[in-house]
């Protein structure tokens, strides 16, 4: 295995991502406006009659929402493969003399590339929010912004890798929609994304304190908003974990995929 | 002194329990056109996987550019150029995107890569359009910038999996041209599988007859031409006097099908008459020198059309206009 081709590969793969999500203008105007819905309709509905802690609703969910975009982008990124296997452009980039590995890898970096662009159009939006008092009580400062960053890398990382092992075994696009109500969906609302995790009932917790998720929106929280259930240290290392092993089983399964 | 480029050595492939490619021995000399030619479904495609590394043989192996498929799958990629069946460029790309993108996953260095592209692009002559999305090319340019992706990186042996199914006539005749060209500008080795005869005839030096998944016959278009032993004659007849034919000694093979007469026939032109005579009224009487066609047949006992699903099935919806 020669190294530097490898690295070249990984920057191919990720070449191609990275044209692919600019020419997509709809696509990343979608993975603005929704969010911003949640935040604005949702939140602003709901925030009407619910503080949290005593913080406004809209500001409580910020983090949430911002990880439910990312959730959607990243895992949909990766499940994506089966568009380009209906097509024999999979083919292609698996007969040129590179690893699996580093195929992978250079998935996992365009769609970690796509998710964190958007993060940050959706900061900066919810600074603005925030600075302008449309959403009272959101305080987003550098120091937080580059944290949020940080924990949003981790996550998508790990997001990605698990939309690209559902779409190396998929054989055919037809299961597509399926991702959205039996895997997307019940990490969204396992997460505590839109409640408050500390006095859940019996049968919802343990759910919810499985999800990986969980901890990315706890940490979030915790940099943006400075509340949160656990530290910030704990939830790192539970998404840091779970990012090593969705990397662990993607390599794996991409491995094993077959053509 | 030819040399093997490709050593197939009891190639096997099956799919629960299906065998797809039955023991398959075979070896390809370098320089040469290669045509694998069979109905769809005989395994023609999945021995390209193979021996292209996409696909893990079941048992045998082969020798692919002097590299082993099973053991060294990274070397004999390297070595290769392929066109996939179905479209394997990014519509969302440009024509140019696409070759770079090629280079780049082949760890070409940017330099070598710029001079590649801008060669390729003038062999398929798609320079003018390379800044085009691809979605915006038509079948026949969108096959020929992936024939230029395959010969960018300056394969040894370039795989074309049925280079013009779904092409136009006209760009069929181009494509088979740029093959041509290819082999004697690149001298490299072309594989290359079809269902469509004249295409074999038209390109390969040699080709193996594939049924089934195994060989049926393999030689130069020219030599299986001449296994079939004379000319054909195809008549359209309701009531053959097949007994009559039969002791006419220079008709070499009677094959009948509903309402036709295939004989094979030396001379056919001489003895035409007495043919006519002897089989009794015909509606209809074709003369043809051997094509693959007829070659199909002699060695499977099936036209490819037949063996083939949608030429079969498109056969059949003109029988049935013709009964309406």
């Amino acid at each position: 295995m020669n190294i530097q081709n490898e690295l070249v590969g990984i920057l191919a793969v990720w070449y191609r991502e990275f044209k692919v999500f600019l020419r997509e203008k709809s696509r990343i105007v979608g993975s603005i406006v929704t969010p911003v819905l949640w935040l604005l309709i949702f939140g602003g509905g709901l925030g009407s009659s619910v503080s949290i802690s005593g913080l406004n609703y809209q500001a409580f969910i910020f983090p949430g929402i911002l990880t439910q975009a990312v959730l959607f982008s990243s895992v949909f990124f990766g499940v994506y493969i089966v568009w380009d296997r209906k097509v024999d452009f999979l083919k292609e980039v698996l007969v040129a003399p590179i690893s699996r590995t580093s195929i992978f890898i250079g998935k996992v970096v365009g769609g970690t590339t796509d998710a964190l662009l958007q993060s940050l159009i959706l900061l900066v939006i919810g600074w603005i929010f925030g600075y302008f008092g449309i959403i009272p009580g959101l305080h987003i400062t550098i120091f937080s912004f580059f944290l949020a960053i940080l924990v949003l890398f981790i996550t998508t990382t790990s997001l990605v890798s698990i939309g690209l092992i559902v779409g190396s075994q998929m054989e055919s696009p037809e299961g597509f929609q399926l991702i959205s109500s039996f895997l997307i969906f019940p990490l969204f609302f396992l997460s505590g994304a839109l409640f408050p995790i500390n006095n859940l009932p019996a049968w919802l917790a343990p759910f919810t304190f499985l999800n990986p998720i969980t901890y990315c929106v706890d940490a979030l929280r915790n940099v943006i908003l400075g509340t949160a259930q656990f530290s910030l240290a704990h939830d790192l290392v539970i998404m840091a974990i779970f990012t090593v092993v969705a990397i662990a089983v993607g390599t794996y399964s991409f491995k094993k995929m077959k053509v | 002194m030819f040399m093997p480029i490709i050593e197939i050595k009891n190639l096997t492939k099956k799919y629960n329990g299906l065998t797809a490619v039955d023991g398959l021995n075979l070896e390809v000399q370098e320089g040469e056109i290669f045509g694998l030619l069979g109905p769809n479904g005989a395994g023609k495609t999945t021995t390209l996987m193979m021996l292209t590394t996409l696909v893990k043989p079941t048992s045998g192996t082969a020798l692919v550019g002097g590299f082993d498929i099973v053991k060294n799958p990274a070397d004999v990629r390297r070595s290769i150029g392929i066109v996939f069946q179905d479209p394997s460029s990014d519509e969302i790309l440009t024509g140019y995107e696409n070759l770079k993108l090629h280079g780049m996953l082949y760890g070409m260095p940017a330099k070598l890569r710029e001079e590649r592209i801008k060669e390729v692009l003038e062999l398929v002559e798609l320079t003018e359009r390379k800044n085009d999305l691809v979605k915006k090319y038509s079948g026949g340019m969108r096959r020929r910038l992936e024939m230029a992706r395959g010969l960018m990186h300056h394969p040894k042996i370039l795989f074309l999996d049925e280079p013009t199914l779904g092409l136009d006539p006209q760009t069929r005749e181009h494509i088979w041209k740029y093959v041509d060209d290819l082999v004697q500008k690149e001298k490299i080795t072309v594989i290359i599988t079809t269902h469509y005869m004249d295409e074999a005839d038209k390109l390969c030096d040699r080709l193996a007859i594939i049924d089934h998944g195994k060989i049926s016959a393999l030689d130069s278009p020219a030599k299986l031409k001449q296994v079939v032993g004379g000319d054909v004659v195809v008549l359209k007849t309701k009531n053959p006097n097949l007994e009559n034919i039969k002791k006419l000694e220079f008709v070499k093979k009677i094959q009948t099908k509903d309402d036709i007469v295939s004989l094979t026939v030396t001379n056919a032109g001489e003895h035409l008459p007495e043919i006519l005579a002897a089989i009794g009224k015909v509606e209809s009487v074709e003369v043809h020198l051997p094509t693959l066609e007829d070659v199909f047949l002699h060695y499977t006992g099936r036209a490819i059309r037949e063996a083939s699903g949608e030429g079969g099935w498109a056969e059949k919806v003109m029988a049935f206009r013709a009964k309406k």
